[in-house]
């Protein structure tokens, strides 16, 4: 069955006609045309399709598009301003918390979320908020280094 | 007026320049290319492990509504495969499945539920055949040959003898054996194989998009496979999420997508799930080693033998070469005589493995350094002054040929040991609450590119253009693959350093068959010496047109020019021309300028005929690493948390320390997981590690800090000095974990991956025994 679904993308309300069966992460990819997020694995196993859902990072490829109505959805393309990196952005571009760049926009959503809630996080914090996110180029040694650096950004008042 | 001087894009910490495109969400990798009216494919793979294919009954998947094209072996009579002599593969299996998931049949339709609606309708039967998962059971007397020209399923048996093993072994005064078994590991890179064909049937022409570390081999194939000349082909390399390896060969992927879109005139979509793209992951093979080393009472190595058996899966694909680096390696980081190699690579009914990050070299190296800790240990020798009793002294030939002009291994072992306190704390890390704490160490090494390129053509070994035109801006134009590693960083940095510009007046063009020049790709660590040399030629060639065009401006001497980047000038009291006005002079002679740039390895480099082995992983320059790993051994449950490790590489010179630092860091991580966690695991053939959770990758939570130093030993013929940086650090990873283990509980572990069940069971069976013992 198609029904609508209202819900803010980005910043922006929108409506439209969603099969019920829809991955959240489909949807965006597919109809929407957001390929920002990304594909890793058949279903919760590595965490390269976190977005942010009312600012909490959840797994879009284990989301039904449906179950997002009234909520707001924050995916990559939603970081930045002016066109200007975000501060979690600069952390993983400036760091090198990025390789290959295909496990980065979870990654980069799944710090986002953190930094929302916890502007100043410890390091433990940062292991524990990304633990379910798989990078296999970086050994993670400069991820966590982004992201401190990206809480530094913040606190000088750099968007996270 | 400022004083202008020549901006300097070498040697520093330069974040990637693609990077921006990354964290935005903005680079386009192959899924990602999204066309009104694409179809999505899917392939139906044989559900046998091995048999003969009796039918393959399509009819009714063709009548699915939304199907477009279903193609079969029929449609594909050409096996490929990356080594012209060992091509046994078709991209869709013609007369005999050989391993579960093999691709058989291939549906395109107008959305994925119908395509994946049609396979469920295809009737397969198969005469089934004997099936072997081991390479013991493969080469057993009466096994039915996987393919009828590799009697007894061995692949490629490799023999060599260097010096006198017998006369090496008579000198030394310890002389051990150790067994050794490293299970298979797969790259599991994050992005999924994917490939988008764009067939133009007006005029015969076909597009492919692909997840590929080698668009140029793929070209080649894809015009073999579809009968077509390579002149009507295009191929296109996004974004890549990672290789590792597996994507240094075609695939059946691209391949099955190609020929889907003639069917279908059409474009065809292929993306494969994580669990086909275990299935298709040219990974490491399963290896066994039995090895023997003689040793003198100073820990001069005086002889070696080893016996290397590998499970290489269904198909040749870079097994020869695998199985022949696994020997040849042996060489080019000890000084060793009087060596022994026996190598075997076997067919086995499981999915065909590849060349997967140090090629051929990690699981031997594994064997060889856990061996010299044992043979230190007993011989009461520190394991760091048993290496440095066998260092190399460049610049030198090995035995085998090799060709050794840099070597910085002293220094990494210096590095490591100080930073690690390594003399104050080795042996004195002590225990308490049951958790055991010690430290290890290793070695490895790696190659800067094969000097010799599979497909041998007589070409240079990398050519680079650079065009300039009226805007100023540089544009190289590189078919180097980047897939994350950051070759077109390298080759921005290395342009810009010749002509003294700012990074942000060169933008890099890569990966457009239609566009930029051939490369071979990215593997074998190739592309910083290779294509970076290449870069180096075809900046130099610009610069001189340029000095030269300078010169007729200010109407000076070419040789009496000065270039500083955005001035050039005749002398330090000469106004001089600006870059902009020096290129509006040069461009009076030709229009746009292109210049080419080339770079081709010295015969020397190749390595020598006159031993079978050696023949192949001859290098301009080779990588060394040394590393210290600290660990805790939790004794009541087996697990082994790695606290922090030291790793010291030498690059050659580094010339981007932040990503030489990030290709380290992942190398000893990517270790990590193969030493603990990681290992395709099968059933009857079919693979039960095919998902994330099961083939257990190192989260973050589980991964320690990784302090990189820097060894910079120049190489003469690298660029600017530099060499290999991203896999040279991977291999010394196992044996220095095993030998932390060692050192903290005094338990060895010959067997990978060392998981907290294989430790716990050693522990009690010890326990069991009373005291001593081993895994």
């Amino acid at each position: 069955m198609t029904r609508l679904l209202e819900f803010t993308l980005n910043g922006r309300d929108r409506a439209d006609a969603v099969a019920d069966n829809i991955l959240l992460l489909d949807f965006l990819r597919e109809k929407i045309g957001l390929t920002g997020t990304k594909t890793g694995c058949d279903g919760g196993e590595c965490g390269a399709c976190t977005v942010l859902i009312d600012d909490r990072p959840a797994l879009s490829c284990l989301t039904l598009a449906a179950t997002v109505r009234g909520k707001r959805v924050d995916t990559v393309e939603s970081l930045g301003h002016d066109g200007q990196l975000s501060a979690v952005q600069r952390g993983f571009h400036e760091k090198l918390g990025s390789q290959c760049g295909y496990c980065t926009p979870g990654f980069i959503m799944a710090s986002a979320g953190l930094l929302r809630k916890n502007p100043n996080p410890s390091e433990a914090e940062i292991l524990e908020a990304l633990g379910s996110n798989i990078c296999r180029c970086t050994g993670y040694v400069k991820i966590i280094e982004a992201v401190q650096y990206a809480a530094t950004l913040n606190a000088q008042g750099v968007s996270p | 007026m400022n004083e202008v001087v020549p901006a300097h894009n070498i040697g520093g910490y330069v974040p990637m320049i693609d990077g921006p495109e990354k964290v935005s969400g903005r680079a386009k990798y192959t899924a990602d290319i999204l066309q009104p009216g694409m179809l999505a494919g899917r392939i139906y793979r044989s559900p046998y492990s091995h048999g003969e294919i009796v039918e393959v009954d399509v009819s009714e998947a063709l009548k699915v509504p939304g199907v477009r094209a279903v193609v079969t072996g029929a449609d594909c009579d050409k096996p490929f495969g990356v080594l012209p002599i060992a091509r046994s593969e078709y991209p869709l299996a013609r007369e005999r499945v050989r391993y579960r998931g093999e691709p058989v049949a291939a549906v395109a339709a107008v959305d994925d539920a119908s395509a994946r609606e049609a396979l469920c309708r295809i009737k397969f039967k198969v005469r089934e055949l004997p099936a072997y998962y081991t390479s013991q059971a493969a080469q057993a007397p009466g096994a039915v040959a996987l393919h009828e020209k590799k009697p007894g399923n061995v692949e490629r048996d490799v023999l060599f003898e260097l010096g006198s093993t017998e006369q090496g072994f008579a000198q030394a005064d310890l002389v051990r054996e150790g067994s050794y078994n490293c299970a298979e590991v797969c790259q599991n890179q994050m992005e999924m194989h994917a490939a988008i064909a764009e067939y133009d049937t007006l005029r015969d022409r076909m597009t492919v998009h692909a997840s590929t570390q080698v668009p140029y081999y793929v070209h080649l194939m894809l015009s073999q496979t579809l009968g077509m000349e390579m002149s009507r082909i295009r191929v296109i390399k996004p974004h890549v999420g990672g290789g590792f390896g597996c994507r240094t060969e075609t695939l059946n992927i691209e391949l099955i997508a190609a020929l889907l879109a003639r069917q279908a005139n059409a474009t065809v979509r292929l993306v494969t799930t994580r669990e086909e793209t275990f299935i298709t992951h040219r990974g490491r093979p399963e290896t066994d080693i039995k090895l023997k080393i003689g040793m003198r009472k100073d820990g001069r190595i005086t002889a070696v033998e080893c016996d290397c058996d590998q499970r290489g899966g269904a198909h040749s694909g870079y097994g020869v070469v695998t199985i022949l680096y696994a020997g040849s390696m042996l060489y080019a980081i000890y000084d060793l005589h009087n060596v022994k190699y026996v190598g075997k690579r076997v067919l086995t009914n499981t999915p065909p493995c590849g060349a997967f990050r140090g090629h051929g070299t990690v699981d031997i190296r594994f064997a060889f350094e856990s061996l010299l800790d044992e043979m230190a240990s007993e011989l009461g020798l520190d394991p760091f002054q048993v290496r440095r009793a066998n260092l190399l002294t460049a610049p030198t030939f090995t035995d085998n040929d090799m060709m050794v002009n840099s070597y910085g291994l002293p220094e990494c072992l210096d590095w490591v040991e100080q930073q690690s306190g390594w003399s104050a704390r080795k042996g004195k890390l002590g225990t308490g609450k049951g958790v055991s704490k010690g430290l290890g160490m290793a070695c490895s090494h790696y190659i800067s590119g094969a000097s010799k390129p599979v497909n041998w053509t007589g070409e240079p070994h990398a050519t680079v253009k650079i065009k300039l035109d009226f805007d100023g801006s540089i544009v190289v134009l590189s078919g180097a693959a980047d897939i994350g590693q950051g070759s077109t960083t390298i080759l921005a940095q290395t342009v810009a350093e010749v002509l003294g510009l700012d990074l942000s007046r060169v933008r890099v063009v890569t990966g457009d068959s239609e566009v930029v020049p051939k490369d071979n790709g990215s593997y074998s660590s190739r592309v910083t010496f290779m294509v970076g040399n290449a870069a180096l030629d075809a900046a130099r060639n610009l610069k001189s047109l340029l000095t030269a065009a300078a010169a007729r401006k200010l109407e000076a001497r070419p040789e009496d020019i000065e270039c500083l980047g955005e001035l050039y000038r005749a002398g330090a009291q000469d106004k001089g021309a600006t870059f902009d006005e020096v290129v509006t002079e040069a461009l009076k002679d030709s229009g746009t300028i292109t210049v080419t740039g080339n770079y081709s390895t010295i015969p020397e480099s190749h390595g020598g005929k006159k031993y079978r082995g050696a023949a192949i992983g001859g290098s301009m320059g080779y990588s060394y690493s040394a590393q210290v790993v600290e660990v805790s051994v939790d004794e009541d449950t087996g697990v082994v948390t790695v606290d922090r490790v030291w790793v010291a590489h030498d690059c050659g010179k580094a010339l981007n320390r932040l990503t030489v630092e990030g290709q380290v860091q992942g190398s000893v991580w990517m270790g990590m997981g193969q030493a603990m966690s990681e290992e395709a695991a099968y059933h009857d053939g079919l693979m039960l590690t095919a998902n994330m959770l099961d083939y257990r990758v190192p989260t973050i939570q589980d991964s320690p800090p990784i302090e990189v130093g820097i060894v910079e030993s120049m190489d003469p013929y690298g660029p600017f000095g530099a060499k290999e940086a991203g896999e040279g650090s991977l291999a010394a990873f196992l044996p220095a974990l095993t030998n932390a283990i060692a050192d903290a509980i005094g338990i060895r572990f010959n067997d990978l991956p060392v998981t907290p069940d294989r430790v716990f069971e050693a522990i009690e069976k010890r326990r069991r025994k009373g005291n001593g013992g081993g895994a």
